[in-house]
């Protein structure tokens, strides 16, 4: 089979030789950078298409497995195509426009929600050296763009002018606001101990043993992890914080009166969202691409994300739903002091030496 | 880069035009959308200036915080969501004066300061000089600053912080009662 | 700088991948509105009057509580950074800056606006 040798080869070569390729076609300077990035960004989309297919199907299946059920078994060995089939039959359904919607705001909605999304990929180190773009403020700057997704969220509500969506999306932003500070500060945690905001950075000091990745780092690693899944998976909107869509209350919250492509969309983010908010744990506090190097990293990488990915789902068919008075609560009464008393424990032990 | 001119074209072009529809628009949920794009492209001109930090923190900040501040704020005002609101009352005209004085007195600023730089240099555009002028890792010698040298002005932040939140929630209650 | 080149053209590349696929699926589906399928989703039921309604205000005190956490979380990356080199003094600060402000949440959580019911 061909397969051996794709997944044993490194990645970046394969890009060096893009690369001299568009430069020998004549590109110089800026154009070509604009190209190269170009290129990136249909990359980029490609693979997300491709996990956010694969995601979606893996948590029928998990749901399915959970509930003593098989889950999508019609379409290829255990239905694995079902999900390309579903993806195709969106694309031919009738696009459903509400005639009272606000057309502006509903339309651009699942445009900026994807791109909100599609953003954080810019600073995703998905192996050693397979950036695209290591900048300085890497961390803070997936924390600035996602927030478009609150606003996206927002403006599906407002758009389709339905007082479910209004309400899904109001409900969605207060929660992804409530849990931004206690995820903020437990990535803050992490900063301490790398001094610098790069992802690249962040996962070069976890290199050497396991014991090196922060979420070993006693007494507050684990901690500050624990935070950051609780408030990730409000932050990506998963059951048990899933109030802006509660099926039972909502109907599907901020997006009830989209269809076709434009459901889609976001749909489509809702996982690449969930991927996010797991590789951003896999490279703040289980050293990121680093492993074993008879394995390429890249597959480190990913191997680690769908495992933080796993954890999500199992909360979410584990779980049932909170009140949303008690999501508020919990975020502003219990999560936010531990995270900063966290915080300023770490910064003592980093102080004192007391760590590993 | 290359052509930072044609970016930064870009970004002011955006810039402008949406704080024009932010001031113009009849929806006063469109006014904070533009709002919200006029930030953003304030962001990139941040970038532009190397100030990678400070553009950030105003996405975070502005788009993620007082963005969502106001959309809140407009889902308070009843039923004025769904009413084109008129955009000018009568002071329109002395509104026009003052803000062309000040647009007249930022170009002159501008202006003159271009001139000065540009003596000494050679480049073009007057905020080609400016940058260059910050360090490199500039959220680094944020922090030491913030840490040392404005270490009193960093620590009176959290008071006004704190007066802002104590004053939010008693105006918020008495909205209640 | 060349690098932020590569978040501008992402956001393109992004606004043009979604543009196509909207269109794409704009060439294949099928169009056939009319009014009874337009009316808004409402349980079978027509919708009375517009969405754009009066909200409960605790959705703004929460926002207002958290655009201040915000405000302080971002003074809080550049103390992080340099917080290695800068040791006990540094330290202390932080935990007056955040004491201050937990200051603050203490009151709101005595006075109530923490609730949401």
């Amino acid at each position: 089979m061909n397969l051996i040798p794709i997944v044993a080869v490194e990645l970046q070569p394969i890009f060096a030789w893009i690369y001299r390729w568009l430069e020998g076609l004549g590109l110089q300077g800026t154009l070509l950078t604009v190209v190269v990035y170009a290129g990136l960004g249909v990359m980029v989309f490609g693979v997300l298409a491709v996990l956010a297919l694969f995601l979606v199907w893996w948590e029928r299946k998990i749901a399915g497995h959970m509930q003593q059920r098989f889950g999508p078994m019609r379409n290829g060995w255990h239905g694995w195509y079902q999900t390309m089939m579903d993806g195709l039959k969106l694309l031919q359904k009738e696009d459903v426009l509400v005639d009272t919607r606000d057309k502006v705001v509903f339309f651009w909605a699942p445009v900026i929600c994807f791109v909100a999304a599609f953003l954080a990929y810019v600073v995703m180190p998905f192996g050693d050296g397979l950036i695209v773009a290591d900048l300085n403020v890497g961390i803070l700057y997936i924390m600035a763009v996602t927030t478009f997704t609150v606003i996206s969220l927002l403006m599906a509500g407002w758009g389709s002018n339905n007082k479910y969506a209004l309400l899904g999306g109001m409900r969605s932003a207060a929660q992804v606001v409530s849990y931004e500070v206690p995820m903020v500060a437990s990535i803050l945690t992490v900063i301490l101990f790398t001094g610098s905001l790069s992802m690249v950075d962040i996962v070069e000091s976890q290199s050497g043993l396991v014991f090196n990745w922060f979420v070993f780092r006693l007494p507050f690693g684990p901690v500050a992890f624990m935070i950051y899944i609780t408030a990730a998976t409000a932050e990506a909107n998963r059951t048990p914080f899933d109030i802006p869509e509660a099926e039972q209350e909502l109907v599907a919250g901020f997006n009830v009166e989209y269809s076709g492509m434009k459901f889609a969309m976001f749909f489509l983010a809702e996982f690449v969202n969930m991927f996010t908010v797991s590789a951003i744990a896999v490279t703040l506090f289980f050293g990121g691409w680093q492993g074993w190097e008879f394995i390429p990293s890249w597959i480190w990488f990913l191997g680690k994300t769908f495992m933080v990915v796993l954890l999500l789902m199992l909360f979410r068919w584990t779980y049932p739903r909170l009140r949303v008075d008690q999501l508020m609560e919990f975020a502003w009464k219990i999560l936010i002091p531990i995270a900063f008393v966290n915080l300023i424990v770490a910064g003592w032990m980093k102080y004192a030496g007391w760590y590993w | 880069m290359a052509e930072p001119g044609i970016v930064f074209w870009i970004l002011a072009v955006v810039t402008v035009a949406s704080a024009v529809m932010v001031v113009t628009l009849k929806n006063i949920f469109h006014c904070a959308l533009a709002l919200i794009l006029c930030l953003f492209s304030v962001a990139g001109i941040y970038i532009l200036l190397n100030a990678e930090f400070l553009a950030a923190a105003q996405v975070l900040i502005y788009v993620g915080a007082v963005a969502i501040l106001m959309i809140f704020a407009i889902m308070l005002t009843s039923n004025l969501a769904s009413k084109a609101i008129r955009q000018s009352n009568e002071q329109v005209m002395v509104g026009t004066v003052v803000s062309v004085l000040f647009c007249g007195g930022m170009l002159a600023l501008i202006y003159l300061t271009d001139k000065a730089i540009v003596s000494e240099e050679t480049g073009v555009a007057f905020w080609r000089q400016v940058r260059g002028t910050l360090p490199a890792d500039n959220v680094a010698s944020l922090g030491g600053y913030l840490m040392t040298k404005f270490m009193l002005p960093f620590e009176v932040v959290s008071v006004l912080l704190l007066a802002a939140m104590i004053g939010a929630i008693v105006l918020a209650r008495k909205e209640k009662a | 700088m060349t690098e932020y080149l590569a978040v501008l053209i992402f956001i393109f590349a992004g606004i043009g991948i979604v543009l196509f696929t909207f269109l794409l699926s704009r060439l294949l589906r099928p169009i056939n509105p009319y009014h009874e399928k337009n009316i808004n989703y409402e349980c079978a039921e027509n919708p009375i009057g517009t969405s754009w309604v009066k909200f409960n205000n605790r959705f703004y005190i929460f926002a207002l509580i958290f655009v201040i956490f915000d405000v302080e979380v971002v003074f809080l990356f550049p103390w992080a950074v340099v917080f290695g080199q800068l040791g006990l003094y540094a330290l202390v600060e932080m935990v007056i800056f955040i004491g201050i402000l937990f200051f603050g949440i203490f009151y709101a959580w005595r006075k109530g606006a923490l609730k949401w019911v």
